[in-house]
């Protein structure tokens, strides 16, 4: 029987410790009309040597294509270590650190989490994660209409710039407590938010305003305008930050004359693989004065009875098991296995190598951006610098020639084409550190025989 | 044992040096610039990999110790699950890469859906909440929808039994209802006559955990259907405790419209020091047209993602992608593993561990809180006559268990029963642990007796002894200052 | 037994209402509260200048193992509040009825007063609730 370690003796010993002849009287206080006879949707058991075979199979099916895409997911090199210690037994099988003396580990981990956070974002206090980055903005919108005691309407502003699905993601997890979602255009010639655009709102009661940086389409928004603007407005300021990319640009901590009030985003990029989009970690921070407002765990040092340094979660009186229906969210988990494998990940490469890793990528972009505008049918969407993604516009339809690179092994980017009409046959693509020249030339020289075949099909 | 923090391991200039490629100048104006590098630390690879596996080191975990959470399911993680989830083919998956390169995992969560359906008798099953919480967010939330959508707006009131999770009444408000409590009975049960009472024209729907948190299935369950039925509601079903169930009884047959599961509970995917979960969904036929995109779809022999263009009355989505898909992995392998007549097996052998554990500790003079109730996979033992007679308090019991090897159960909840216990086994553990549990149980109990104050020291044998709970709230200390050890 | 001092009135949520000299009242919690409630780790403070109806939830008391609403025994307008518990909350534990004042308010009118319990009273409901 798989896992379960009975002999017949023992269950003969403990059935009759209990005084019933059989496993099945124990279940004797369940209506006998409910009870179910076998599941015949399940297939039978299979050992271990059959379903490695089967998911060898399946993974090999899937392959390791040369990928292009970012949009949120991010490719990077992740040391050998990271993985080798954070699925450890220790770390991996244990739970929510509540018994404090039994899980110093976990939480002496959490709180270098949290100190590595602070400093990357600029701000005081970190959390320790939320599921992932998109619903990390919609807790942080949450909190901001409770740190923000001077508005009353709701409204926060997101840019056209920020992720579409984050966008999607914040309505459907914030919504249902009347907080109103306003999406701002951007500046379509140069792919970001545009102050001129933000006016239309200069006289409104606003809560917060969002902004990505970088944004969505790879380019650096004016983070010290925007913060002020908000700031003058009594908004607050959300950010919504890759980390990778804090290495080498000016954390939410300093934009403006205040800094943003809470930064939040998408952990993966530091040491956690794509996965499908799973499991990755969303992180928050903000100002030591909003810290009650924070949802999720969060760690404090502490000492114990012998005077002993010592770890405990602490500011509990937020959450879920002890406030209920007050808590300030309903998060239980955090995401401790990612952010076990993101701190060794931080230590593993410190201040220098996480810049060596954002140096890297925009350098590659770079390099993508260089080859791809001499392809003919291909041109570049906005001039000027981007983190490591950047816009392609094609003169071609954007779909079949993602399926043409598909059918070479290659992931070329996303189809941006439904969620921003107005760039045309749109394409965002992504490179990290983790392609090399041999690499982009190739992509580029896919790229132009899949868009000579589209457009010629066309013709 | 105690161990440094890494950044005071931290030295200007050395580094892991084999793990990035070296710092490239780079083309960005001065004003975007950061002018002072983060804290992050400078040490080498030994350094890291040391202070990492020392810090697990004192972790108590499913892999090390007896760990009786209860509500929590601590069970074996499979460790096959872990190796073939991190095939290189999974892990290099963009999760916006075009499906005809994902056919080999959209299969599996295909299937994965089937196998759930199936499990818990439900008609629909959407994988993405990425956590018991967020599975109970999506299930109120489509609740609202459907009321929403039938022009019923008014309904906004969700019954929480008293016993439940926190999780429900927090829930429920971020769905922005209302919560009205209900009251249960002196068995355990639902008080009927108080749910009959509850009900009305606003009422959206409950939330109900089976068997509950009190350890006990709940034995009214068709009777409570009628009633929330009759009343225009719809039954929501907290599957923290499907464990107990499996194969039995499905919550689809019961009479529930809609389900959230655990699977690091149920199917056995890792807690991680405290999450990813994954709180996958399942519906009846009536919210169907509302659950959280993406679905995995099928069309011929192609399996495709299902979005806002295949269900349009979709509540939308929970994560950015597909939620925690490597846990989903891993919960397919292990049913796949378990199979059809390994599913009955777990609740069969959680209940017998839980009822033998249990009966041994009525017998050695413990007061359990449900006497004349079996137990499920779990029940609750009140330390309320020790804490009076010796001043020893479930909390010192639990400490003290550290001592002996073993994790403490649940402590105080739920939080109906005084000074409990929340004792679940889980069917992976051995008869001679359960006993070597029941004899430190007992070890303490005599102890309590002979020498209190030793018992309310403990633990003595943990890397900390107890931590000042008061002094870590009063003085917030949640990052390290660099500047406080110059200093 | 808990100190109740006798110049004071109550409410039923546990507060006590001082009647100062220039009308207004002094609000706090409790000495049978604070120790209900344990040590103090943080209060949240109503604002300066908000108006608070009867039963209205106006401050938090946060120990670390309960938060609990401090509802407002009484209508009017907020125009003191105890910054000192921003930094020093135990001063609702230990001294409660003095230090550990919580918010004072103006009365819209005198009558809901009379509704308040006296010593007497409050004395006998912890004893009902014991």
């Amino acid at each position: 029987m798989a896992f379960i370690p009975h002999t017949d003796a023992d269950v003969r010993d403990m059935l009759q410790a209990i005084g019933v002849d059989s496993i099945d009287q124990l279940f004797d206080e369940i209506p006998q009309a409910l009870r179910v006879d076998g599941l015949k949707g399940v297939p039978e058991a299979v050992g271990e040597m059959e379903i490695t075979r089967i998911m060898h199979k399946r993974a090999a099916r899937d392959g390791e294509p040369l990928t292009f895409i970012g949009a949120g997911a991010y490719e990077h090199h992740i040391p050998a270590a990271v993985w080798e210690i954070a699925t450890r037994g220790e770390f991996y099988s244990a739970y929510t650190p509540y018994q404090a003396e039994a899980s110093q580990g976990t939480l002496q981990l959490i709180y270098e989490f949290q100190t590595m956070m602070a400093s990357l974002t600029g701000l005081d206090v970190s959390n320790a994660s939320m599921y992932d980055g998109a619903s990390a903005l919609g807790e942080a919108a949450l909190m901001a209409v409770r740190a923000n005691r001077k508005s009353r309407s709701g409204k926060i502003l997101m840019p056209r710039t920020l992720h579409p699905l984050y966008r999607k993601v914040a309505k459907a997890v914030a919504g249902n407590q009347g907080l109103e979602f306003i999406e701002v255009d951007y500046d379509h010639a140069n792919g970001t938010l545009d102050l001129k655009a933000l006016e239309a709102y200069a006289d409104e009661d606003l809560t917060a305003l969002v902004i990505p940086q970088p944004n969505f389409l790879g380019r650096f928004e004016d983070v010290d305008a925007l913060t002020d603007w908000a700031h003058a407005r009594d908004a607050q300021v959300i950010a919504v930050v890759n980390p990778t990319s804090l290495a080498l640009i000016k954390p939410p901590g300093e934009w403006g004359e205040k800094g943003a009030d809470i930064a939040c985003g998408e952990g993966q990029p530091l040491g956690v693989p794509m996965s499908s989009g799973g499991p990755f970690f969303g992180f928050m921070t903000c100002r030591q004065s909003w810290v009650r407002q924070m949802p999720g765990r969060i760690v404090g040092r502490t000492t114990d009875l012998d005077g002993r340094t010592g770890y405990t979660l602490t500011l509990q009186a937020r959450e879920q098991h002890i406030r209920r229906s007050k808590a300030t969210s309903n998060i239980c988990t955090n995401q401790g296995l990612m952010v076990t494998g993101a701190t060794i990940y931080m230590s593993l490469l410190g201040a220098e190598g996480l810049a060596g890793v954002a140096t890297a990528c925009m350098n590659n972009t770079a390099r993508v951006v260089e080859v791809m505008s001499s392809v003919d049918g291909v041109e570049v969407a906005f001039a000027g610098g981007q983190f490591h993604e950047a816009v392609l516009k094609l003169d071609c339809p954007v779909a079949p020639v993602l399926e043409r690179l598909a059918a070479e092994d290659i992931a070329g980017g996303l189809d941006l084409s439904a969620e921003y009409p107005e760039l045309g046959n749109a394409l965002l693509v992504c490179a990290t550190e983790t392609k090399s020249e041999d690499d982009i030339v190739r992509f580029g020289k896919a790229m132009a025989d899949a868009v000579a075949a589209v457009a010629g099909e066309k013709r | 044992m105690t161990e440094k923090l890494i950044f005071e391991s931290s030295r200007e200039g050395r580094r892991a040096t084999a793990q990035a490629p070296l710092r490239q100048t780079v083309d960005l104006p001065d004003h975007l610039r950061r002018n002072t590098p983060p804290l992050l630390p400078q040490v080498s690879e030994l350094q890291t990999v040391r202070h990492f596996t020392r810090l697990s080191q004192m972790n108590f975990s499913i892999d090390t110790q007896v760990y009786p959470l209860g509500s929590c399911t601590m069970k074996y993680n499979p460790r096959a699950c872990n190796t073939l989830a991190m095939l290189p083919g999974f892990l290099a998956r963009h999760p916006l890469s075009h499906v005809s390169m994902g056919q080999g995992f959209l299969q599996t969560m295909h299937e994965l859906q089937d196998m759930l359906k199936e499990v818990t008798g439900m008609k629909g099953v959407s994988l993405t909440p990425m956590a018991g919480a967020q599975g109970e967010f999506a299930g109120v939330a489509m609740i609202k929808a459907y009321h929403d959508a039938r022009g019923d707006s008014h309904r906004n009131e969700i019954l929480v039994p008293d016993a439940a999770h926190g999780t429900n009444p927090a829930t429920a408000v971020m769905c922005g209802c209302k919560v009205v409590e209900i009251p249960t009975d002196d068995q355990g049960d639902v008080d009927l006559d108080e749910l009959r009472k509850a009900v009305g024209p606003n009422t959206a729907g409950i939330m109900l955990t089976n068997p509950s948190t009190l350890g006990v299935f709940e034995r009214h369950i068709e009777e409570v259907r009628g009633i929330v039925h009759d009343a225009g509601g719809l039954l929501y079903y907290d599957g923290a405790n499907l464990n107990a169930i499996l194969g039995k009884v499905r919550p689809g047959d019961m009479g529930f419209d809609v389900i959230h599961m655990n699977l690091h509970k149920t199917f056995s995917t890792p807690h991680g020091g405290g999450g990813p979960g994954s709180g996958a969904v399942g519906v009846g036929e009536r919210l169907l047209p509302y659950m959280p995109i993406p679905v995995v779809g099928k069309d011929g022999d192609t399996y495709r993602w299902l979005d806002e263009k295949d269900i349009p009355g979709t509540i939308g989505r929970l994560s950015a992608f597909m939620g925690n898909a490597g846990v989903l992995l891993r919960a397919y392998i292990y049913m796949r593993m378990l199979g059809r007549d390994g599913m009955s097996r777990v609740s069969e052998y959680a209940t017998l561990n839980a009822n033998y554990v249990m009966v041994r500790l009525r017998d050695a003079g413990f007061d359990l809180a449900f006497p004349r109730r079996r137990a499920s996979h779990e029940f609750i033992v009140s330390l309320k006559r020790q804490s009076r007679d010796l001043g020893v308090s479930a909390m010192d019991f639990a400490k003290s268990l550290l001592d002996y090897g073993f994790h403490a159960p649940t402590t105080y909840f739920p939080l109906l029963v005084p000074e409990c216990l929340l004792i679940e086994p889980t069917e992976t553990e051995a008869k001679e642990d359960l006993d070597g549990f029941v004899e430190a149980m007992i070890a303490i109990l005599d102890e309590s007796a002979r020498d209190p104050e030793k018992v309310k020291g403990a633990p003595y044998t943990t890397p900390v002894r107890r931590l000042d709970d008061v002094k870590a709230a009063r003085q917030l200390d949640l990052v390290f200052n660099p500047a406080s050890v110059d200093a | 037994m808990s100190n109740v001092p006798g110049d004071l009135k109550y409410s039923k949520d546990h507060e006590w209402i001082r009647v100062e000299e220039d009308g207004t009242c002094t609000i706090g919690v409790t000495d049978h509260a604070q120790a209900a409630l344990g040590d103090l780790v943080f209060v949240e403070l109503p604002e300066v200048g908000s108006t608070l109806a009867e039963g209205d939830a106006c401050a938090v008391v946060e120990s670390v193992k309960a938060a609990s609403d401090v509802y407002s025994p009484l209508t009017g307008e907020v125009t003191a509040v105890n910054d000192g518990l921003t930094d020093a909350p135990e001063l609702v534990n230990t001294d409660a009825y003095g230090e550990g004042w919580i918010y004072r308010m103006s009365l819209d009118s005198d009558g809901e007063l009379e509704e308040l319990m006296s010593a007497e009273e409050y004395l006998a409901l912890l004893e009902d609730e014991a």
